[in-house]
């Protein structure tokens, strides 16, 4: 066992060499050597189990880049909450994934390193931004991986590379060690190959953390265990509305399937109005883009990162210097985005009105959850786009994100499972949504799916 | 015409807390720079703050001590701003909702007490140091993150010194309950202050300056007087006055402006979406009160009413609690109260001014003075000679028994001992003994010095004014 660890290492570590595909931003083999041999010795749930890790999640001892030039030469000098546990549980870390630089973006185009192609389609993106954990996962280079989800980081990739994409409940999982993109909507999660794998890696990294003050004291049950219950009588609510334009064909096609197989089942559908659907977008953008504005100002080269090494006339040249040369152009975007809608005069039209739109949007989500035990909907629109088709129109890259954001500003649990695949053979996902904690419902409903296609 | 000096000050007291506001690092002050810190206080990726449980006591306790209301329910916001020694690039402190509003504090003044309103008492965690060297500047990160309150007064006060006062006032209460050392030195205090002036009797107020940079309460007084009397000129003038943050610089003992660039500052204030709101409850509150030390204004009545003392001993007795406390242990089971508070603000407080020292580091301890008043007392010493043993006890640090004993210091009462010796000195006085019959009674002194001399101070005196008295009168015949 402890050799066949190491032989499965040696030839992934061959593959890895043989692709030019910038899925990992960091595989240090002397330090991977030796966590190697640690691990081997602990006997855990995760004992074997290779897995990836998005590079915006700190892992001590290697560097945490968040794919920005920025942290170009910044090492972790700790362990994230959820690498410690996956450590315990004896789980193997192989590397750092790319990503679109700090979580923002919904292609991995936008990483210091270079852009990921999808392992399904090299011509087309994996989707973001944890689009190297997904295609880490779907190219069969890792058992798990871990991503981040703000406004879909981990069900968008997850969908377009044919994997499974959990985000977890807002407090579920705790967020100490995760780089903040935007504090309140940020979760890790796991991208998987299967439903029972992802129950298997959240049972290990959920739960309380004394220093996360924002994850939740609920009990977690085991979730591999939930999953052998049976979805019989669930009533899952559709937003018919929602996909009357604007959804690919293939995608809606693929979406029927999936209800028609659960029915089977003894699953039963309704209808359902989600009436804010359409204030989403924005309130996410404005939301999302203030906090990571305050979030990213620690990022200014004075005590890491990449600095100016001239003399400069005055402070504020040395800022600005090191963080225009330091971020990429979406980063800039947002931190300017975010700062704008926070700065006085505008706060109140924007923020303000945006945390109140925030509320309508979480209110109308926990009501309608009382009365079905979940929501379903594609998780994109589209299958999965060329590369470099979005990159230069940043509001029909963000339009990506529409039936994943609202989760996010809801914290509600969501899970993206493959469905019947598109044109082209490319993969779709199918996005199951539950009531705040009951990650199992959405696992149990995700699972049954699953098992149905075989 | 008469102008109206309208104040309000921003006081930063600095909390005792054993660790800092938000992470575990140590507090302690004078510790080598950049040792006190983690990847929560120096702002590395991925850290998150967690709140430290007695800062938030430590308002309550504040808040208490203070008239304030206390808000069930408060959070924490983002203050925005760059610098290098604030790492996250934000402040966490509080903004639309703090934990402590709409209180009060009674000044002293001529007229008798005055209430000076608080606005607002809030939460937040301090910046680290600066340090402008020749070579560039030094960055000292212990101090960040270490828990702060921010006491904001209302424009209440109306004078310079009475600015002086509430700061003394406000340090006394705030020092009273121990969340705090207050000391500007350290910069455990620190005072920002709002001036405006307006033409007596109007109604709306002018346009108000801001001082900061001022290291003690003088400099406060100083700096607002300065600036008092600038906008006063101004406005007699006719030139308006400028909305502005000033300087005071202690060299010059001027207020100069702030660059412009420097102040004008938009914090993009926040909710912090880190950590969660502070929820009180009745039973938290509860628990503060029962342990909330007596504060000065209760001490200061009961010292008057329980020990029969005078309103000025009892002030100056009361003005540090930490004097109150050391009364207080001397006096229990000591019967002459009026004795011990004449010793304790006369020698006591000598003592500690000379050697600059607090109470705290007092050599004589409260058990120590007592055990030496009571000889005094018991009149087994003489008033002259308890002074000497004091000294002694301060710089040997031996127990007033001891050093009685071992340098013979106890009272002379014996009439026979003394009349020996007073006949002795009277017949050595032939010239003295003489005026004295003439009518010069006032020498009468110059003897009892004799006396005190030849025994260096442990003559009984009343006894040795009788007998002296009996020889000088007697031998008139």
């Amino acid at each position: 066992m402890k050799d066949s660890i190491q032989d499965r290492i040696s030839e992934l570590l061959d593959n890895l060499e043989k692709t030019d595909n910038p899925i990992f931003i960091t595989i240090d083999k002397d330090w991977l050597w030796k966590h190697v041999k640690e691990q081997a010795t602990i006997e855990g749930p995760l004992s074997g189990k290779i897995i990836a890790v998005k590079d915006n999640i700190n892992v001590r001892g290697l560097p945490t880049t968040c794919a920005s030039r920025i942290l170009e030469t910044y090492y972790s000098l700790y362990d994230a909450t959820v690498i410690e546990k996956i450590r315990v549980a004896g789980g193997i870390l192989l590397g750092k994934t790319n990503m679109d630089e700090f979580a923002m973006g919904s292609s991995t185009e936008y990483s210091a390193w270079g852009e990921v192609r999808n392992p399904i389609d090299e011509t087309r993106v994996p989707g973001g931004s944890s689009g190297g954990s997904a295609s880490a996962v779907s190219a069969g280079f890792v058992d798990y991986a871990l991503g981040s989800d703000t406004g879909g980081s981990i069900r968008q990739p997850a969908a377009f590379t044919g994997t499974v994409g959990l985000k977890p409940t807002y407090g579920r999982v705790s967020r100490y060690g995760l780089t903040a993109y935007a504090s309140s909507f940020d979760q890790i999660g796991p991208i998987t190959k299967t439903v029972s794998q992802s129950a298997e890696l959240l049972n290990v990294i959920a739960g309380k953390d004394s220093r996360d003050s924002t994850s939740a004291d609920v009990p977690v049950p085991n979730y591999l265990k939930t999953l052998q219950e049976k979805v019989q009588g669930y009533v899952v609510g559709i937003p018919w509305h929602l996909l009357e334009k604007g959804v690919d064909e293939d995608v809606l096609e693929s979406f029927k399937d999936v209800i028609s197989r659960l029915e089977k089942e003894g699953v039963r559908f309704k209808k359902i109005e989600l009436k804010y659907a359409d204030y989403a977008i924005a309130t996410y953008y404005i939301l999302a883009t203030a906090e990571a504005s305050s979030n990213l100002a620690r990022f200014d080269g004075v005590r890491y990162g990449v600095n100016a090494k001239e003399q400069l006339q005055d402070l504020f040249s040395y800022y600005a210097k090191n963080r225009s040369k330091g971020f990429g152009p979406e980063v800039k975007r947002r931190i300017m985005l975010g700062t704008y809608v926070l700065s006085s005069g505008y706060y109140e039209a924007y923020y303000t009105r945006g945390q109140k739109v925030r509320n309508l949007i979480a209110q109308e989500f926990f009501t309608l959850l009382n009365e079905v035990d979940a929501l379903m909907f594609p998780t994109t629109p589209t299958t999965a786009f060329k590369l470099g088709e979005n990159v230069d129109d940043p509001l029909k890259m963000y339009l990506n994100d529409v039936f994943t954001v609202s989760v996010n500003i809801a914290g509600l649990p969501a899970i993206s499972v493959p469905g019947k695949p598109g044109n082209h053979g490319l993969p779709v996902g199918c996005q199951i949504i539950g009531n705040a904690y009951e990650e199992g419902t959405i696992l149990q409903l995700g699972h049954t799916i699953e098992r149905s296609r075989i | 015409m008469n102008w109206e000096i309208v104040i309000g000050l921003e006081v930063h007291v600095q909390l005792k807390t054993q660790s800092k506001a938000f992470c575990g690092c140590k507090t302690t002050y004078g510790s080598p720079p950049n040792s006190q810190t983690c990847p929560v206080c120096l702002g590395y990726p991925g850290a998150l703050p967690v709140l430290n449980r007695e800062v938030v006591n430590s308002a309550i306790k504040a808040g208490l001590a203070t008239h304030s209301k206390i808000r069930y329910r408060s959070g924490f916001a983002r203050k925005n701003y760059f610098y290098p020694d604030l790492p996250k690039g934000y402040q966490i402190s509080q903004y639309t909702d703090p934990i402590c509003y709409d209180g009060y504090i009674q000044i002293p003044t001529e007229e008798g007490k005055k209430k000076i309103g608080l606005i607002r008492i809030h939460m937040e965690e301090d910046a680290g140091k600066s340090m402008h060297t020749e070579n560039g500047t030094l960055i000292d990160l212990n101090r960040c993150g270490i828990p702060l309150l921010e006491i904001v007064s209302c424009p209440d006060i109306r004078s310079p010194q009475e600015a002086y006062t509430y700061l003394t006032t406000l340090k006394q209460i705030i020092r009273y309950t121990g969340i705090s050392d207050c000391n500007m030195e350290e910069g455990s205090l620190r005072c920002d202050a709002n001036l405006s002036v307006r033409p007596m009797g109007e109604k709306t107020l002018g346009t108000r300056t801001e001082l900061k940079n001022m290291n003690s309460f003088h400099g406060v007084e100083k700096a607002l007087a300065y600036e008092a009397n600038r906008q006063i000129t101004c406005l007699e003038a006719g030139e308006p006055i400028e909305q502005q943050t000033l300087l005071w610089n202690e060299q010059t003992q001027r207020a100069e402006p702030m660059r412009s660039k420097e102040e004008s500052h938009d914090y993009r204030y926040f909710p912090e979406p880190d950590l969660v709101d502070v929820q009180l409850t009745d039973a938290w509150i509860q628990d503060i009160k029962a342990v909330m030390p007596e504060l000065p204004e209760e001490r200061l009545s009961r010292f008057i009413k329980h020990y029969g003392l005078s309103e000025e001993d009892s002030l100056v007795l009361t003005a540090e609690h930490e004097i109150a406390d050391y009364f207080e242990a001397a006096v229990q089971g000591f019967q002459d109260i009026s004795l011990m508070n004449h010793w304790i603000r006369g020698e006591i407080l000598r003592i500690l001014k000379e050697k600059q020292i607090s109470i705290d580091q007092c050599p004589i301890s409260p058990k120590a003075l007592r055990d030496l008043l009571t000889y005094l007392l018991n009149k087994k010493i003489t008033p002259q000679t308890a002074k000497t043993v004091l000294d002694n006890m301060v710089k040997t640090g031996e127990s007033a028994d001891k050093i009685i004993e071992k340098k013979g210091l106890l009272s002379i009462t014996s009439s026979e001992e003394l009349d020996a010796l007073i006949r002795n000195i009277v017949e050595k006085h032939p010239e003295e003994v003489k005026k004295y019959r003439q009518g010069k009674t006032q020498l009468l002194g110059f003897f009892m010095g004799q006396v005190m001399k030849a025994t260096k101070g442990r003559a009984d005196q009343k006894i040795t004014r009788h007998i002296l008295q009996r020889y000088l009168d007697a031998t008139e015949e």
